[in-house]
């Protein structure tokens, strides 16, 4: 991966901390999911406990059967099924968001853990740091 | 109190930037640290030297350039975000082949990792965006 | 926990959405165009005024200054200033950016 300072330093290895990464926009539309994801990666690399909340048209991140040559974009929901490669099983979707957009796990590439709105309220109050694209 | 600050908008066009700017600034009025200032997504052109906003209205990049040397802050530009929308700093406008190149001075160009550092450092990670 | 929504309540489902995730007791801060749900008088307030017995909601003067909204303000809402808001994250162990 491109950059330089990707290499943990001193000072914080050992330290884990919990991350929650918030995922609430489309894919290809805007560039969050695919930026967002680019974050995700970074800090399983740093061996922090991550997890990923897909709420809203965040869920339509995970939809089986992206197929991008027409709109000439990069179609990466394949890296959301090598997340667990990289320690990154924690996959929450909200399941009032799947409802409201008439989907079920079934439509999604990868296995996620479908949560209540007000369970997801209370594992993010349990974060360390909560960022969202 | 060290906050780390994560700017993922450009300057004008959302108004994230200038209510990071404001936040951090009351924050350091009130004696907190602040471990990192990183721009992500179009946050990178908060970065960029070549603005020239009108006259009566708030340079944003100057801004951050001066408050970053009053208080020594780490403006940090992530790299990847950076080569998506053409922000260089000399060393990286060498190493790409490009003929220029336009960083702000105060800011640095690095990587993610810089982002995860904030966040495991810092006591609070606040996000300003769309 | 401190949540915080930027964006108008009109524009985009941000509210809503925090307003169903967040847990009994935590905060909430409308900036930018977030504060357009901190007034009385629109379709917002019914929904605004259940949250504020479910919620501490805090609002930031400049932004409804700015688009010339502090008069506007419905009760129980409590205005800070910048310093409130770097307050207020001090307060919360943790800050959500609703974005």
């Amino acid at each position: 991966m491109a950059g330089t300072d990707n290499d943990i330093p001193q000072e914080t290895s050992g330290k884990i901390k919990k991350f929650m990464f918030v995922n609430r926009k489309a894919p290809y539309g805007t560039i969050y999911a695919l930026e967002g994801l680019e974050v995700v990666l970074i800090a399983a690399a740093f061996e922090q406990d991550v997890s990923m909340a897909f709420l809203d048209d965040g869920v339509y991140e995970l939809m089986k059967g992206q197929q991008t040559k027409a709109i000439e974009n990069k179609n990466f929901s394949p890296a959301y099924r090598a997340l667990d490669g990289y320690d990154v099983e924690k996959l929450y979707v909200e399941k009032e968001s799947l409802d409201a957009r008439g989907l079920s796990e079934d439509d999604l590439i990868v296995p996620v853990e479908v949560m209540s709105a007000a369970q997801i309220g209370e594992l993010m109050a349990q974060q360390d740091v909560v960022i969202g694209f | 109190m060290k906050l780390g600050i994560l700017i993922n908008e450009g300057p004008y066009t959302h108004q994230a930037s200038d209510t990071a700017y404001l936040f951090v600034k009351a924050a350091l009025e009130k004696g907190h640290e602040i471990q990192r200032v990183f721009f992500y997504h179009d946050g990178v052109n908060n970065g960029t030297r070549l603005t020239v906003p009108p006259q009566d209205d708030r340079n944003i990049v100057k801004r951050w350039s001066e408050l970053g040397e009053k208080y020594k802050l780490d403006l940090v530009v992530c790299i990847a975000a950076a080569q998506r929308r053409g922000i260089l700093d000399k060393k990286e406008a060498d190493r790409q082949g490009k003929d220029a190149d336009n960083i702000a001075p105060g800011f640095r160009i690095s990587g993610l990792g810089q982002l995860i550092d904030s966040g495991i450092k810092a006591d609070r990670v606040v996000v300003f965006g769309d | 926990m401190l949540h915080i929504v930027n964006k108008s309540p009109f524009e985009k489902s941000t509210l809503d959405s925090c307003l169903r995730v967040a847990q009994s007791g935590n905060a909430l801060l409308l900036i930018e165009d977030g504060v357009y749900a901190a007034l009385k008088g629109g379709a917002t307030e019914p929904r605004v005024r259940e949250a504020l017995q479910k919620f501490k909601i805090y609002a930031l003067s400049p932004d409804l200054e700015a688009r010339g909204m502090k008069e506007r303000v419905l009760e129980g809402v409590t205005l800070v200033d910048y310093g409130g808001f770097v307050d207020l994250v001090a307060q919360h162990n943790v800050v959500q950016s609703w974005l």
